[in-house]
Order: structure tokens, then C-alpha cells, then sequence
């Protein structure tokens, strides 16, 4: 036996001839937190209604526990869902919600109290027990919402940007509880999204998708650091994006021209001279220095500070360089460090340490859909 | 003083509804609630003293027969409205597109003429010789016609025929607020369709199951015309008997009395309808939907 929960294999969903999802492969092992990340209407939120079984593939297989899922209804699949809108029964008190599947399941009486009980002290409503829905805050219908699908103790749990309704208070809040939660209970948790901070934080993979298909899927580390498109780049977290020509391929390493000047970086993903590269650098990756610091170590760019924003535990500058692009660097206050003083129309170095970058083949359709997360 | 052209319309409008009412409700029905203490008179309508008698006859087993015979064909009127209307007012409510219209269309198509005339064509579909007997002959189901019109069954389909629109409009309005991610989240924690449907469906769709039935049952109590050429001399209904007590029997204080009863039940049904209202929106305000 696997520990594989959910294997979707070769999967494709279209409606009306649209095609939402383009042969999607995925395997999801047990106990494991995953996200869907993507902007609307890439193809996330169908991909949870095909596992909750509200939607059939119109082809490829879409296994749990390794069996085939095709001809299973939703109401027979081990699976519970906590839904954007939470969906709770507005006729029914707060513990009549969350009996709701255990009295399906034939649980007796007197043990669904307990289950139900338990579930709501869990996400701390048992003294809510009586309300409607109704009578709760956003924050109170979105615990009630999990608990009630909690009690189950399903399989897998999917959840549809449950915390989308929520101010962002309370959005941090839960998504710790949200995290503590799936550790404490062990169970598979689907989490869809299209906040990228969120799924950063809580995911021990994120499966980022875009346009029907899945860009990348790694640990949020490897998404971040080494996204391999530049939809990821852009999507997930803030990216200087420069563009460069390959000059010169040597052992291990490559040359390229890039914004007037000639920098060397590691050949990564097997450059040939003359070829067009994307070369993408975090904003908190790049240092800063004063021209009267010296010339720091390669690689580095040039440039005159055009914006210095505070931002309190940050100071972020926009830097014109001398090619006329204009790039992002954050710098953090150092205790170490005590001039991080910068003045608009300053000469500065924005340098980086080699490896810090991700270097990507340019891509055609590179200008065509400029995506903000 | 410049007064508010906006304000004085409001009010005039209001007065205007309200001097309406006043002149073609509430003093006709205080008319018929003075006639029912009043004697019946030899020249005149009505004599004027005082008397209980009117009230006291409603006693009569007879009489009670016709009440309990009208609450009783109303119910099966409502009943059948009910259970032919919603399947309709679901399909109604779940369609899209073209044919949505079209089926509305066919709810309203009824309005566009008398009703009396709609029931003289159910008496020629429902006559010894008529359409339906033809059919069923054709069919070799019977040899010979046999009894259709002038039975309480004929009453209950031509209150049925005439009064469905008004079970179907109050239905179709609810069931088409019914948030179908509520079907879904039932379904994702396991209910079969059966429970979804007692469980779920019914409770939500409830203030329409009130509304329709209301607007069935009341008017159905109420309906002479139907009841006398469907029914025959046989179904006597509270509608008839206050018809014939004004206008054949000439017992105004009777009728009135009788009346006023009738009002009275329709107006407790109607208190208890505006309860459930205000306890179904209590649940449903407010919920993130």
C-alpha cells in the first residue's frame, strides 16, 4: 500500500468547450497540507469540486486511496469541504450543523453529542452551540464551517478560500489555527487559494496554477527561491524581472549582457551563447551600498535612487538603473548597520550574492499576461 | 408655508389607498357585522334589534356539515396545488434560459381570461357526454360514461385548475432563492437526495409553502361559482351558503353572520401566516450567503 491519498492522473475539465484544467497529473500524500495557488479562473476551485465528486472529468482518473473515483457520488466519497461561502444551514442551530454528517452516518445518539461537542470546543464555539448561523460573525460561521466537516474526521478535508471573507486580522489568526489544526488531526488538507502569502505560510507543498495547468509544485522554499517560470516569479511574492543575451558559456558558468553591463552567473539550466534570458532577482535579495562603500563584489548593478519608501521594519527604494530599468530592493534595519540612510538622486550599488538569482530561458509569451497576485 | 411636494404625495397617495380601503373594506364590513346581531325583517332586510340567533343557527349540524365540508375540500384543494405545483415551481426555478419563459408564460396564460369561463369549460370536459368520458371510452378503460360532474371530486379539480398559479408563484419565488451550495454542502456530508429533500429543501422553501397554500386555501373557501357549476346542488360550500342566503333565501343576518366567521378564520390563518414569516427571516438575515 501507498501513502499516496489522492493521485489525479492526466486530468482535463472543459465546459462548453472551454477548457478549464489541461491534463493535470498531481499525487498528494497523506497528511500532507497542499495548496492551490492561482489567480481566478485558472482552475483551482474545479479541481476541488472534481475531488469533492460535484464535477466528472472529462477525461483522465482521478483515484483516492487508489481507487477510482468515476463512478462515486459525492455523498459517498470520504471527503468533507469547507466552502467559500460556508454554506451552513441557516435553519438549523450551530450544533445541528455539525450533527448533520455524523446523524447521516447512523452514529448513535448519544455519541454524536460528544463527536459534535468535541468538534465545536476544538474550533472553541462550544458555548455557541444553540445560535443560528445568523447570530455569528464571519470569523464564528468560517470555525462552525470546519468543525462541521471536521466531526467527519475526513480523509481529506478540501477548503475553498475559506478565509477570503475574513479582515486580515482574523485571517492571520486562522491560518495558524488552520495549520495547528491539520497537524493536530493528521488529516489531508486541500487548501485553495489565491493569496500568495497564505499559501506560503501554511503549505508544506504549493501546486501553483495558471490557465488550466500547474506552473510549478515544490515546498513554498522552492517556489519562492527557484520559481521556473516567470508567471511564478511574478505571482508568487515581488520580482525585479532583467532581461539579458548569453554572450559567453564557459565550465558552469555563463556570460551575459544584461542592462549595459557584462555579469556572471552560475549555467544553471544549460545556456547556449545568444540565447535570450530572464534574470530574476527578490527585492530583499538585493544589498545597497553608498558609492563612497567602494565598488562591492560582482555581480552587482548601478543606479540612482529615484523613491525611498519607509516602511517601518523595512526601508524599500526604487532604483533607476543606468539602462533606464527600474528595480525594487528592500533593506532591513541592522543593529550592525547604522547608516541605512538614503537620500533620493543618490549613486548606488545593488549588489547580490551569487546563486541568490534565478536565471530562466525568456519565454515567448513572456509580455502577454502580466499577472499581479 | 412652502410644503414639500415630495411629503405631500406620499401622504396623498397614502390617503388615498387608505380612504379606499376605509370605504370599501372597512364599512361594508362593519355593515355585515352590525346585520349579523339584527333580526331578519317581513318588508325590509333587516330589522333592527338586537339578537344572537344569527350565530347561534351556525350551531345547526347542517350548517356545521357545510363548514366542515368547504375546510375540507380547500384542504384537498391546497393539498393537490401543493403537490402538483412544486415539482412544477422546482423545474420552473432550475431551468435556464428560453424555456424558463415559456413555462412562466404558461403559469400566467390562465389570467388572460374569466375564470367563470375556464370553469364552463371544465363543465364541457367533465359532462356525461363530455370530453373526458369520450377519452376514456376511447381508451377501453370504460364501457359506459360514467358520473364526473356534480361530484366533490369535480369541485376540488376545478379549484385546483383555477387556484395552482397561486400556489406556483410563491413557490417558484423561494425555490429560486434556494442557495444551491447548500444542496452541495449537504450532499459533501453524505445526505442522499430523500434527506436533502425533507431536510434541507423543504425546510428552506417553507415560507413558500405557506405563502402558496395560503392563497389557495383561502380563496377556495370562499369560491361559489365553482362549487355550484361543478358541484351541483350537492357540495354546499360556505360560499354557497352565504350566496344563496342573500340572494335566494333573503336571510341578510344569516349570511352576514356567517360571513363574519368566515372572515374571522381567515383572519387567524392569516395572524398565524405573519408569524411564520417573521420567525423565517429571523433565521435567514444576516447569514453569509
Amino acid at each position: 500500500m501507498n501513502d499516496l491519498v489522492i493521485e489525479l492522473k492526466q486530468v482535463s475539465k472543459s465546459f462548453d468547450g472551454v477548457a478549464i484544467l489541461k491534463n493535470i497529473d498531481l499525487e498528494i500524500k497523506k497528511g500532507e497540507f497542499l495548496t492551490l495557488l492561482g489567480p481566478s479562473g485558472c482552475g483551482k476551485t474545479t479541481i476541488l469540486r472534481l475531488l469533492a465528486g460535484f464535477e466528472t472529468p472529462s477525461s483522465g482518473t482521478v483515484l483516492i486511496n487508489g481507487e477510482d473515483m468515476l463512478q462515486i457520488e459525492p455523498e459517498d466519497r470520504h471527503i468533507n469541504t469547507v466552502f467559500q461561502s460556508y454554506a451552513l444551514f441557516p435553519h438549523m442551530s450551530v450544533f445541528d450543523n455539525v450533527a448533520f454528517g455524523p446523524k447521516i452516518r447512523g452514529v448513535p445518539k448519544a455519541e454524536i453529542a460528544t463527536q459534535v461537542m468535541d468538534a465545536l470546543r476544538m474550533v472553541k464555539l462550544e458555548h455557541l452551540a444553540d445560535r443560528k448561523p445568523a447570530q455569528l460573525s464571519g470569523g464564528q460561521q468560517q470555525r462552525v464551517a470546519i468543525a462541521r466537516a471536521v466531526v467527519n474526521k475526513p480523509l481529506v478535508l478540501l477548503l475553498d478560500e475559506p478565509l477570503s471573507a475574513l479582515d486580515y486580522k482574523l485571517r492571520k489568526e486562522m491560518q495558524i489555527e488552520l495549520k495547528q489544526l491539520q497537524r493536530r488531526l493528521g488529516i489531508t488538507f486541500i487548501f485553495v487559494t489565491h493569496d500568495q502569502e497564505e499559501a506560503l505560510s501554511m503549505s508544506d507543498r504549493i501546486a501553483v496554477m495558471n490557465a488550466g495547468k500547474i506552473e510549478q509544485l515544490g515546498t513554498p522554499k522552492n517556489i519562492y527561491e527557484s520559481p521556473n517560470s516567470l508567471f511564478v516569479a511574478r505571482f508568487v511574492g515581488e520580482s525585479n524581472i532583467l532581461v539579458g543575451e548569453v554572450i559567453k558559456v564557459g565550465d558552469d558558468c555563463v556570460e551575459m549582457r544584461l542592462e549595459n553591463k557584462i555579469i556572471s552567473l552560475k549555467n544553471t539550466k544549460n545556456f547556449q551563447v545568444s540565447q535570450s534570458v530572464n534574470l530574476l532577482l527578490r527585492p530583499e535579495d538585493l544589498h545597497v551600498y553608498d558609492e563612497d562603500e567602494g565598488i562591492p563584489p560582482e555581480p552587482y548593478l548601478h543606479g540612482i535612487i529615484e523613491e525611498v519608501i519607509y516602511k517601518g521594519t523595512t526601508v524599500d527604494l526604487l532604483i533607476r538603473l543606468d539602462s533606464g530599468k527600474q528595480i525594487a530592493a528592500t533593506q532591513f534595519f541592522n543593529e550592525d548597520d547604522p547608516k541605512l540612510d538614503f537620500r533620493m538622486g543618490e549613486r548606488v550599488f545593488a549588489g547580490w550574492l551569487e546563486g541568490w538569482e534565478a536565471l530562466l530561458p525568456s519565454e515567448a509569451a513572456e509580455n502577454s499576461a502580466p499577472v499581479s497576485p | 408655508m412652502r410644503v414639500n411636494p415630495l411629503f405631500s404625495f406620499k401622504w396623498f397617495s397614502a390617503g388615498l389607498i387608505w380612504f379606499w380601503l376605509g370605504l370599501f373594506v372597512l364599512v361594508p364590513l362593519l355593515m355585515l357585522l352590525t346585520a349579523s346581531f339584527l333580526q331578519r325583517g317581513e318588508t325590509e332586510f333587516v330589522k333592527f334589534a338586537f339578537t344572537l340567533e344569527n350565530y347561534q343557527r351556525i350551531f345547526n349540524p347542517i350548517y356545521l356539515d357545510v363548514f366542515w365540508n368547504s375546510f375540507y375540500l380547500a384542504a384537498m384543494t391546497t393539498l393537490f396545488c401543493l403537490l402538483l405545483g412544486y415539482p412544477f415551481a422546482f423545474l420552473l426555478a432550475r431551468v435556464t434560459g428560453k424555456y424558463k419563459h415559456l413555462l412562466l408564460l404558461f403559469v400566467i396564460i390562465p389570467f388572460w381570461t374569466s375564470s367563470l369561463i375556464r370553469t364552463y369549460a371544465m363543465v364541457i370536459i367533465l359532462k356525461t357526454n363530455g370530453v373526458m368520458n369520450s377519452f376514456l371510452q376511447w381508451l377501453g378503460l370504460i364501457q359506459e360514461p360514467i358520473q364526473l360532474l356534480y361530484t366533490p371530486a369535480a369541485v376540488v379539480v376545478g379549484l385546483v385548475y383555477s387556484l395552482l398559479p397561486f400556489m406556483v408563484l410563491p413557490l417558484y419565488a423561494t425555490i429560486e432563492k434556494l442557495d444551491i451550495r447548500l444542496i452541495e454542502a449537504a450532499k459533501d456530508l453524505g445526505a442522499r437526495n430523500v434527506r436533502i429533500f425533507w431536510s434541507i429543501i423543504i425546510p428552506l422553501t417553507m415560507p413558500g409553502i405557506i405563502a402558496g397554500s395560503m392563497l389557495v386555501f383561502l380563496p377556495a373557501l370562499g369560491m361559489f361559482y365553482i362549487p355550484d357549476l361543478l358541484g351541483g346542488a350537492k357540495a354546499l360550500l360556505i360560499g354557497n351558503l352565504i350566496q344563496n342566503q342573500f340572494l335566494s333565501a333573503r336571510d341578510w343576518p344569516f349570511g352576514a353572520a356567517v360571513s363574519i366567521i368566515l372572515v374571522l378564520v381567515m383572519s387567524l390563518l392569516l395572524v398565524l401566516y405573519y408569524f411564520s414569516i417573521l420567525r423565517n427571516s429571523n433565521n435567514r438575515d444576516k447569514v453569509g450567503l
